[in-house]
């Protein structure tokens, strides 16, 4: 499953950070934000207009990713 | 003595670096730009309890050292000691939040492997205990093998502490080696999990707060009221103080006038130095008032969840949430709403905005509309509902922005830099503002316009000046002075060129001081057509005239080339401080021109084929 697909207050622990190519510059991002394996994520919400970009916490922190951002990141369900 | 020189602050966004920064160099801060790039460069200095005196730098924030933005470029040349122009920092002061260790830390530790001296700074401590976080410091300390300090924003005492670790001996380096980046994360979890007691992951306040301001439909209409409030206050209390510095201005002209004989250097004085002085600083009051908004929603954390809220429309437009906001400022004035454009992180999404930032219709235009509108367009009632004339005023404001779609999807079409474009936006916890970092903010926004923005304002006053002053009229002229002065001949000479959508040789000249402002554009107006009077009495008797001289046609020709012209000299003057590069300075000129002379010519040939 993919970060994308949470469902609302739904929390996850991440599995993978996938890159789409080879110098995938928002994928390494996401790993220095706190995106790496074992870390607990929550989604908060997700913004008007069709629910993207969402509201993601991870760690003490909340981040706004953009669905084709959150599609790179793995997770396994609680 | 101690051999620490300079200093440099770094630390993830919002770890409240600047705010440090203040209190440690108050006032004494240099604000530039580092060379060659558009990344804000704060240079301040403070004082040692020894005496001595420390530079200080505050590096742009950085959320790893693998730079994906300029602004991160900058931190790690700096860290590495690979500028040129900048000397390697003897310190590394890294700042960190309290209530945010697990993202800060590991920057932390990428920073410490590039074996510089560093102390820790633990800031927002208050914020720490209020929600019972508890931190050992002696425990992460010995983990991170550099000195910590806490620190509490307005709060002087971890201040002191800092001051005296900087006054002795840099802290010894520990060489950390090469290490992965899981293995980063697994230090920062293993260390939080020994000296750091969190008892929840958020703060209480934030989850409600954002429960309501992130709501899908109250988050949206608490946007709409703040906006709205904004944009009435910069209209409602800008307008007296800009009105006082017209009349001041006036008045010192008039005192200038009577003091003086006539001749150049009186014309010069009035006409060109006061006249330019007066159009720089009539921007102010609308900058501070719109940055007063800005700033403050930017410290107490709301601007990014705007851009959140925000985003996916922005996005399909080719631009970024972030974006929102220096678009609608620019509808008061582009000045402040390309200044603005720094919060845009993405440099491409960044020069969109200033591009577009002039197809917002600012108040500038107003009287401009307000004329042709009122003599052309008859006050009916269409559809049984709307005012005519109100349909067309709102029909520019639309063609402004609607093209500004147009333009945006256009650029990304066109960028090089095919790489896509990330939002990965950190909505930081909401804090009251620190109403001395935003005393400090409308401070160096008001250098940066008068000092950068109003040189270059002010040349082109006096160059404007000088060809409307010569040559000068004969003796007993028949046509007003204007007529014979180089604007004159050239205005005559752009008819060639601007017949073709209608415009006199009249509205030709009238343009040409019109570069300065588009309001000028009335008065310049009433000067060729030699009416006298003051603004008002120009405009009611330019009204009557231009209804009977000029075509429907043209009209609209010129209502229409106004939405698009870049009639404003503070606009280019203020892209050149932004970006700085005259090349986007003159591709924003002859993009809006050549956009400007089509609209015009579409709508020039087409009511009077239609008429």
């Amino acid at each position: 499953m993919f970060l994308s697909q949470l469902s609302h207050n739904q929390s996850a622990i991440v599995d993978t950070v996938q890159a789409q190519g080879t110098q995938d510059t928002i994928a390494q991002r996401l790993s220095e934000l706190g995106f790496v394996a074992g870390e607990q994520v929550r989604l908060i919400g997700r913004a008007p207009f069709g629910g993207d970009p969402i509201l993601v916490q991870i760690g003490f922190t909340r981040f706004a990713l953009r669905l084709s951002e959150a599609e790179r990141v793995v997770v396994v369900g609680l | 003595m101690s051999s620490i020189q300079h200093i440099a602050l770094i630390g993830n966004p919002n770890c409240g670096k600047t705010s440090l920064f203040n209190q440690l160099t108050g006032a004494r801060q240099k604000v530039a730009n580092y060379a060659g790039v558009t990344v804000e460069r704060k240079e301040g200095f403070v004082n040692l309890p020894s005496g001595r005196r420390l530079r200080v730098l505050d590096l742009p924030g950085a959320y790893s050292l693998a730079a994906t933005s300029p602004d991160e470029a900058i931190t790690r040349a700096i860290c590495l000691g690979e500028m040129p122009s900048e000397p390697m920092p003897d310190v590394l002061v890294c700042v960190v939040d309290a209530t945010n260790l697990r993202l800060h830390l590991r920057f932390v530790l990428e920073v410490q492997h590039l074996g510089r001296p560093m102390v820790l700074v633990l800031n927002m401590m208050d914020d720490a205990k209020r929600r019972g976080i508890k931190i050992d410091t002696a425990k992460l300390a010995a983990h991170l093998a550099m000195p910590v300090v806490e620190t509490v924003a307005l709060n002087k005492q971890g201040i002191d502490k800092l001051l005296v670790l900087l006054d002795a001996e840099p802290p010894t380096v520990v060489n950390r080696g090469v290490t992965e980046q899981s293995d980063i994360h697994q230090q920062v979890r293993a260390i939080l999990a020994d000296a750091v007691v969190m008892p929840t992951d958020t703060d209480r306040r934030d989850d409600v707060l954002d429960s309501v301001l992130l709501h899908p439909v109250a988050g949206l209409l608490i946007l709409a009221t703040l906006m709205f409030l904004m944009f009435q206050a910069v209209f409602a209390w800008a307008a007296p103080f800009m009105d006082g510095i017209e009349a001041g201005m006036g008045w010192l002209s008039d005192i200038v006038a009577t003091q003086m004989n006539d001749g150049l250097l009186k014309s010069l004085i009035v006409d060109a130095v006061l006249a330019g002085v007066g159009g720089v600083l009539v921007f102010l009051p609308q900058i501070l008032i719109l940055f007063l908004f800005i700033l403050s929603l930017e410290e107490s954390g709301y601007l990014p969840r705007a851009a959140f809220l925000l985003d996916r429309l922005m996005f399909k437009a080719g631009l970024t949430g972030r974006a929102f906001i220096p678009l609608l400022s620019s509808f008061a004035c582009a000045v402040p709403g390309i200044m603005a454009t720094r919060s845009i992180s993405d440099p491409r999404d960044r020069l969109t905005t200033i591009m577009v930032a002039p197809l917002m219709t600012c108040s500038a235009r107003l009287p401009v509309y307000a004329l042709l509108i009122g003599a052309f367009i008859p006050a009916q009632t269409v559809w049984g509902l709307f005012n005519l004339q109100g349909l067309v005023l709102f029909a520019l404001y639309a063609g402004g922005i609607v093209s500004a779609l147009v333009v945006a999807t256009v650029m990304k079409y066109f960028q090089r830099d095919k790489s896509a474009h990330a939002l990965l936006l950190e909505l930081p916890s909401y804090r009251l503002p620190n109403w001395h970092n935003v005393a400090l903010g409308l401070y160096e926004r008001a250098m940066i316009f008068i000092k950068r923005v109003g040189g270059i304002i002010l040349a082109l006053t006096i160059l404007l000046w000088v060809l409307l002053t010569f040559p000068h009229a004969p003796e007993n002229a028949a046509l007003p002075a204007i007529d014979y002065s180089f604007a004159g001949q050239l205005g005559h000479a752009l008819v060639f060129i601007f017949a073709p959508i209608g415009f006199t040789w009249q509205i030709c000249i009238a343009l040409i001081p019109a570069m300065a402002a588009r309001e000028v554009v009335v008065a310049a107006l009433g000067t060729v057509y030699a009416i006298a009077g003051n603004d008002e009495a120009i405009a009611e008797q330019l009204g009557s005239l231009v209804a009977t001289q000029w075509s429907l046609a043209t009209a609209l020709s010129l209502l229409v080339w106004f939405v698009f012209a870049p009639q404003c000299l503070a606009t280019l003057a203020t892209v050149k401080r932004e970006t700085g590069s005259w090349r986007m300075v003159g591709m924003m000129t002859f993009y809006l021109f050549a956009l400007a002379y089509l609209a015009a010519f579409i709508t020039y040939r087409t009511v009077l084929a239609l008429s």
